[in-house]
């Protein structure tokens, strides 16, 4: 086979990744613009900080929905975070037993599930038995969708961890559970965080589990035993109502939410890079 | 001469397999003693029963008595952390923690196990870096990663970081096999020094310097400890046949 012949191969087949590169990115980019198109317009100072209008009244906002959103995903990660690292370090260092096993399998269940099931075992757990939606059940639901992504990446980060930095610190006369937290958890911190942030982006746009949990609400919630509203949910329910200035709300609630999905992936790209390496 | 490290009938088995099998013999405080042999022979095996790092590895078992000044480390009351406080030690590839600084790597040993006062730590941190000769080459950069330091300079700092804790003794897994001779060669003037403190144990695939750094030797062959004595007879004038053969290159 000649020189120039492969030389040609090898630029079609560049060509052809290339072609399969744009294929993916032209879609994504086309969303984005018009997300951007039809949602920029309704960004304003009101849209910030105020909340609903009924149709026909000018300005509003989604504020609450805002708000809400972020009160979820931090009451999902207290439950999420401790729950996915820790039990990953069980898994991990201790992880021979029957129990692991069966702990590893349910968390590979768990994540597998259609997220508007996690929705129905919160409203089956919290929603009924307290006869009210909440956001602590919306939280739950979040919650369950979280721990099996968050447990799965840690133990993964833990596995990397090389066994003679584990029998370094042993050697020194360093208890096992010491070792575990002090040394290979905290080796793995960038990858744990980094994990723990593309949960937290996963969790940021969930719909589905929050429809009959935190069922949604159009003004500001005073507790957690009521319903919140949340930014996807409001999108939903403006988008398929039939008032032009609800769609255009949605429109800007939509960018809103895709830009801190970015954000958050960003982040965790940046927290993750390698900084140097190691010999 | 006191004994301070002996093994009496010591068997380990990894699930079927017999690792290493009826050993029995005794190490001399303050001396250097050398266990050499072809690979697989059990070298590191009987090396990490001493600090009971098999305790770690599942369905590894250890039975015979292993005695530190004529206690048990095996006995039921016998905590292995404590143990491992007293017995030391170095691995074969440099190990330092790479989250943290060299100064922070040399008292690792107590920071690890709880709060270390400041003086305290420098004071010790000072004298464990003088002690393997890397004080100069790095007081100035205490706080900097550890990885940033040569291969040579990572072992001694790991080394640094055993005695840091004040052992009784210190094994060593083949600790200059990663390493380039002047190295090595820095690391052999080190464990010359440190028996004068120390009881060195030193697991080595390399007869030279096991001729060169060693008081004590011990042949092991397929997990039996075929001849132990001084090591300028075993070199020169072994009573086993086996021995012979290994040190002149026949196998292994």
């Amino acid at each position: 086979m000649s020189f120039r012949f492969r030389n040609l191969k090898n630029g079609v087949m560049t060509l052809l990744m290339g072609g399969a590169t744009l294929v993916v990115l032209v879609p994504l980019l086309l969303i984005f613009i018009h997300i951007v198109r039809s949602g920029f317009s309704a960004l304003s100072p009101d849209f910030f900080v105020q909340i609903p209008k009924p149709p026909g009244e000018a300005g509003g906002g989604m504020a609450n929905s805002m708000a809400g959103s972020a009160i979820l995903i931090f009451l999902a990660a207290t439950l999420g975070i401790p729950v996915g690292v820790f039990g990953a370090v069980y898994l991990s260092e201790y992880g021979g037993s029957r129990i692991a096993t069966v702990i590893r399998f349910s968390a590979d269940v768990l994540s597998g599930i259609p997220s508007i099931l996690t929705g129905m075992i919160a409203y089956i757990l919290l929603v009924v038995p307290f006869k009210g939606f909440s956001a602590l059940a919306g939280a739950f639901s979040l919650a369950l969708i979280m721990i099996p992504i968050v447990l799965r990446t840690t133990e993964e980060q833990l596995k990397l961890v090389p066994t003679t930095l584990r029998e370094a610190s042993l050697a020194l006369g360093v208890p096992l559970w010491r070792t575990t937290l002090k040394v290979t958890l905290r080796s793995a911190m960038k990858g744990v965080t980094t994990g723990v942030l593309l949960a937290v982006a996963r969790i940021a746009g969930e719909t589905a589990p929050l429809l009959f949990t935190a069922l949604g609400n159009q003004f500001w919630s005073r507790n957690l035993t009521e319903p919140i509203a949340a930014l996807p949910l409001q999108i939903f329910t403006f988008a398929i109502s039939p008032y032009e200035d609800w769609h255009r709300l949605a429109w800007a609630g939509a960018l809103v939410l895709v830009t801190v999905m970015f954000a958050l992936s960003l982040t965790a790209r940046w927290f993750g890079r390698e900084k140097h390496s190691n010999v | 001469m006191t004994t301070k490290v002996q093994l009496d009938n010591l068997n380990v088995h990894f699930g079927a397999t017999h690792a290493v099998k009826n050993v029995t013999m005794g190490f001399r405080a303050n001396t250097v003693t050398a266990i050499i042999g072809p690979s697989g022979c059990g070298k590191s095996t009987v090396l990490r029963s001493i600090n009971r790092m098999h305790d770690l590895t599942p369905g590894a078992r250890v039975t015979g008595k292993t005695l530190l000044d004529d206690s048990d480390i095996y006995g039921k009351d016998v905590d292995p952390v404590a143990i491992r406080r007293r017995i030391g030690m170095v691995f074969q590839k440099p190990n330092p923690f790479p989250a943290m600084s060299i100064h922070d790597n040399v008292i690792a040993g107590y920071k690890l196990n709880g709060r270390v006062k400041r003086d305290e730590a420098d004071e010790i941190v000072e004298s464990s870096l003088r002690r393997v000769a890397l004080w100069d080459e790095v007081k100035d950069r205490l706080r900097q990663s550890a990885m940033d330091l040569s291969g040579g300079q990572q072992q001694r700092l790991c080394i640094a970081r055993t005695i840091a804790v004040r052992p009784d003794v210190i094994l060593m897994d083949e600790p200059c096999s990663a390493l380039d001779p002047i190295a090595t060669m820095k690391i052999e003037e080190l464990i010359d020094e440190l028996k004068e403190q120390y009881t060195v144990i030193i697991v080595t695939h390399n007869m030279q310097q096991a001729a060169r750094v060693s008081d004590v030797t011990a042949f092991f062959y397929l997990g039996e400890l075929v001849e132990c004595g001084d090591t300028k007879k075993l070199f020169t004038n072994p009573d086993n046949r086996q021995t012979e053969d290994y040190i002149t290159g026949r196998f292994g």
